[in-house]
């Protein structure tokens, strides 16, 4: 059915499935599944594994012929089965022990981590093989983030249900809500008028400037570079004071609604906001040259390329040689690097030139913005309006992890009839599991923070 | 062998005795110090129960140069049998209920509960869905509850440092 192109996504609803493919522009395939069974994926993409063992969970499709049949969000403690399958049947059976994939050897141990992980985290469980020091295998128990997010947004209109792909992944809230915007906008044929989109520009790009500090940051934390670390989050917090000082919020959750944007820029924001860029070029050089120090250290460390099939995106991916950027196609498109050795140290100075890039298009942006100051603005500058009528569209949105996916299907009201929301961790994580295999134990948490993970991103 | 005996001797003097009523000072001294700096410290161990991830990102904003959350001698540990504040963020979803109830069962008594953001005092926006809970009450009673979508680090600070003042 999809050939040989590879895979970013792969969703369903209760009697057909979708995919989508980078081919090499991204393309949506849907293949019906009248019988609730589709042909497996796996025996030419193997990453879809994740893919099919979530629609069996979520919508009660099964993939004829996987190997792997293993639920993955739905850890047996739900009170319905197959919740999105449009006929849910009622569960009250006790949670059964979950199953890992094993690695058989003398002395082979298993050392679980979380779903309470050390520090301040998200509930994730991880099931490490380990020969002495040595990571054999690496397997991630998603799923514990699991709040029935899909389910919320149906019967909702566009505007109604914003708040639920805002709350999908805290430091890619502006993305998943700018994809489902702008899948709406697609599905309904709504265009946004010119200031929204500046402004909705320079909330993504701040949000990628102020997500990639926080990247460095984490990582120089797990390295045992705390200089580096303290730096990196001082610049993180200003930049989010400044948001806050902009937008009203310091993450800018809700910002960005179908049809446009929620608010207009606050006059004393756009100083704020440039006051934190300017700091930011300040500590430039003394942040590369504290990299420098660290990237010696991460080289060839934790080397993760895409899963056969997958194409995940985001810094991972461009670290490994793979160039593909959700935002190529925008009008000011972003000076895309692209490394090959795949390790850690390609990551972090990814985090850095992709920070670097992101606070020139925010410059870009806020230049557009500027002009339309000195008046209040009249709504319709800020909101174009939203028909209640059917149509179906995707969007995808470069978040600082990678690219996020919203795919809508409108009824005849314009409710939402079907969802998927999309995180860029469902290509991260395989990745992840494979970078920690072969790994010693001690590096496994830097190895962790070199490629960030959104549990709830990828929960629902 | 009187070689080794040699080299075994120590060159350094032996010790002079401490003056007794000196120790007896500094310690008094120390005392005071003590309960007023490390009486006042606080553990806290965080339980993200299936939050977005935006309460998670604020709470690591209190740990930064100017929120520095040290300073008060607060501080997130990683084992829960050395907390006395169990911070839990999310709508508490269904599939971490019994991590939570287990990572409670490990604070010893007496000791803090504090609900962070609006998802963990009610469930916030996820609330009625068949995956959640709807909020850490439904599990646990928290003494104290810091609302907000998500909170600001300077919130959830502000909320800390009530518990540091119950102390007193």
């Amino acid at each position: 059915m999809i050939g040989a192109a590879p895979l970013f996504s792969l969703w369903a609803e209760p009697l057909a499935v979708h995919a989508l493919v980078l081919d090499p522009a991204p393309r949506m395939i849907s293949l019906p599944a009248p019988e609730r069974r589709f042909p497996t994926l796996t025996r030419t993409h193997p990453g879809a594994v994740m893919f099919e063992r979530m629609i069996h969970d979520l919508w009660g499709l099964e993939a004829l012929g996987a190997e792997d049949g293993r639920p993955l969000l739905d850890h047996g403690r739900w009170p319905v089965l197959n919740p999105l399958s449009g006929r849910p049947v009622r569960h009250a059976a006790p949670p059964p022990q979950p199953e890992f994939l094993t690695a058989w050897g003398e002395g082979v141990r298993q050392f679980p981590i979380g779903p309470v992980p050390p520090d301040i985290e998200e509930p994730l469980h991880w099931r490490l093989h380990l020969l002495g020091e040595a990571v054999l295998r690496a397997e991630a128990q998603p799923g514990f983030a699991h709040k029935g997010t899909l389910g919320l947004m149906l019967g909702k209109s566009a505007r109604a249900a914003a708040r639920f792909p805002a709350r999908l992944a805290g430091d890619a809230t502006v993305a998943h809500s700018l994809a489902f915007a702008r899948a709406a906008e697609a599905a309904l044929g709504v265009t946004v008028p010119p200031r929204a989109a500046a402004l909705r520009r320079a909330m993504l790009e701040a949000e990628r400037a102020a997500v990639l500090l926080l990247g460095v940051s984490r990582l120089a934390e797990a390295a045992g570079a705390p200089q580096l670390c303290a730096r990196a989050a001082l610049l993180r917090e200003a930049m989010l004071r400044a948001c806050f000082g902009a937008f009203g919020h310091r993450l800018m959750m809700d910002r960005v609604l179908p049809g446009g944007v929620a608010q207009d820029i606050a006059p004393e924001g756009l100083p704020m906001l440039l006051g934190a860029m300017a700091a930011i070029g300040r500590d430039w050089p003394w942040l590369l040259r504290a990299a420098k120090a660290l990237a010696a250290r991460l080289a060839g460390m934790g080397i993760a390329r895409p899963e056969p099939g997958v194409v995940a995106g985001g810094i991972p991916a461009r670290a490994a040689g793979l160039a593909w950027d959700a935002r190529a196609d925008d009008e000011l498109p972003p000076r895309a690097a692209v490394l090959d050795s795949a390790d850690a140290a390609a990551r972090l100075w990814l985090m850095l030139a992709e920070c670097d890039d992101a606070l020139r298009l925010l410059r870009l942006a806020l230049d557009d913005v500027s002009p339309g100051m000195a008046s209040a603005q009249a709504s319709s500058a800020l909101s174009a309006p939203v028909p209640g009528v059917a149509g179906t569209g995707f969007a995808l949105v470069e978040a600082a992890r990678g690219p996020v996916l919203c795919w809508l299907r409108l009824d005849e009201a314009g409710l939402i009839a079907q969802a998927w929301l999309h995180d860029p961790s469902w290509g991260h994580l395989p990745m992840l599991e494979t970078a920690l295999a072969g790994a010693e134990l001690h590096d496994a948490p830097v190895i962790r923070a070199s490629i960030p993970i959104s549990a709830s991103g990828m929960d629902l | 062998m009187r070689l080794i005996r040699n080299a075994l001797r120590p060159l350094s003097n032996p010790a002079p005795e401490p003056d007794a009523r000196d120790v007896e000072e500094l310690a008094a001294r120390l005392n005071a110090v003590a309960r007023a700096r490390l009486g006042r410290a606080l553990a806290i161990r965080h339980v993200g129960a299936g939050g977005c991830n935006g309460c998670e990102l604020e709470l690591l904003a209190t740990r930064n140069l100017v929120l520095a959350l040290q300073r008060f001698g607060l501080g997130f540990v990683d084992n829960p049998r050395q907390a006395d504040i169990l911070l839990v963020t999310g709508p508490l979803t269904r599939n971490m209920v019994e991590a939570l109830a287990r990572t409670r069962a490990l604070l010893p008594e007496p000791s803090f509960i504090m609900a962070v953001g609006d998802c963990a005092v009610d469930g916030g926006v996820f609330k009625g869905s068949y995956a959640v809970e709807g909020g850490v009450q439904q599990a646990l009673a928290p003494d104290l509850a810091v609302p907000g979508c998500p909170p600001s680090p300077t919130q959830i600070l502000s909320g800390l440092l009530s518990l540091l003042a119950v102390q007193e």
